[in-house]
């Protein structure tokens, strides 16, 4: 199931990027968009594994997410500000959304251990995904430097995010 | 007055070891400790610089520090056994660090 998940959020996202770089370039804007949803998403899923997981590892990560995605997204809010730029809506933050919320809906039916394994590699595929576009498609195509640094600095705390999915994976099964 | 002189000789060896015990700085950043590895004497004081934009910490595996590093914040942990001691984000496992602890 998390291969299903993980392919079609990476087709979605590809596409929409190979349709940006032969119709448009993202725009600063869209990219911030972008970078923020995708952290607002995690957080709403760590939300609801900390309402469901009993397992005190997939709690710990749980608490992380929340954590770091939050100061992340609050020092999103700030450079933007500081930028006087206004994040723009979207068709990868739309896909990533839909995408994540169907996944949060499918989550919300399991428990225990199922629930455990599923959220996490959830976890692996997503935190996957929106790193490889970060690397290739949203740091290359930011104009702003200050925001292309911003992204970078994410894109590390992120990819850290992703071994610990795949550690806590490879725990639970 | 002999208790005196020997009160008073321990205390100014005290005072000159702590001027000879060394800071040794380790900045965090992107998701690093840096250096990674360090060396050490016995006395010598630890301190990360969190220049990240979350938070950290410094926890040693052995559990006998478990420091947290705010944004812009720092941390210390003076250095009392030798020996080599590993640590780690609890908040990034994947992030690591070692001391070697020397007399």
């Amino acid at each position: 199931m998390k291969y299903i998940m993980g392919f079609t959020v990476a087709s979605l996202i590809c596409s929409t990027a190979a349709f940006a770089a032969t119709e448009a370039k993202l725009t600063d804007p869209q990219i911030a968009h972008i970078a923020y949803t995708a952290g607002d998403l995690d957080i709403k899923a760590a939300k609801l594994a900390l309402k469901k997981t009993h397992n005190a590892d997939v709690k710990a990560f749980a608490e992380d997410m929340v954590k770091d995605h939050t100061a992340v997204n609050k020092q999103a809010l700030a450079l933007v500000k500081k930028l006087n730029v206004t994040p723009e809506d979207n068709a990868t933050s739309q896909s990533l959304v839909t995408q994540e919320d169907a996944e949060r809906a499918r989550l919300a039916k399991l428990k225990g251990a199922a629930f455990d394994k599923e959220y996490v590699a959830n976890e692996v595929a997503y935190h996957h995904t929106v790193n490889t576009t970060l690397e290739q498609t949203l740091i290359p195509s930011s104009s702003n430097p200050e925001l292309k640094d911003f992204l970078t600095t994410g894109l590390k705390i992120f990819k850290g995010h992703e071994e610990h999915a795949q550690q806590l994976d490879a725990e639970l099964k | 007055m002999k208790l005196f002189a020997a009160v008073w000789v321990m205390a100014s060896l005290a005072m000159v070891t702590q001027v000879l015990a060394r800071d040794i700085v380790i900045t965090v950043k992107d998701v690093t400790f840096s250096p990674a590895t360090v060396s050490a004497h016995v006395g010598d004081r630890l301190m990360w610089n969190n220049r990240d934009i979350v938070v950290h910490s410094a926890t040693a595996r052995n559990k006998a520090w478990d420091v947290v590093l705010p944004v812009n914040g720092s941390g210390k942990v003076v250095l009392k056994k030798t020996g080599h001691m590993d640590y780690y984000c609890k908040y990034h496992p994947t992030m690591t660090g070692s001391v070697d602890v020397s007399p």
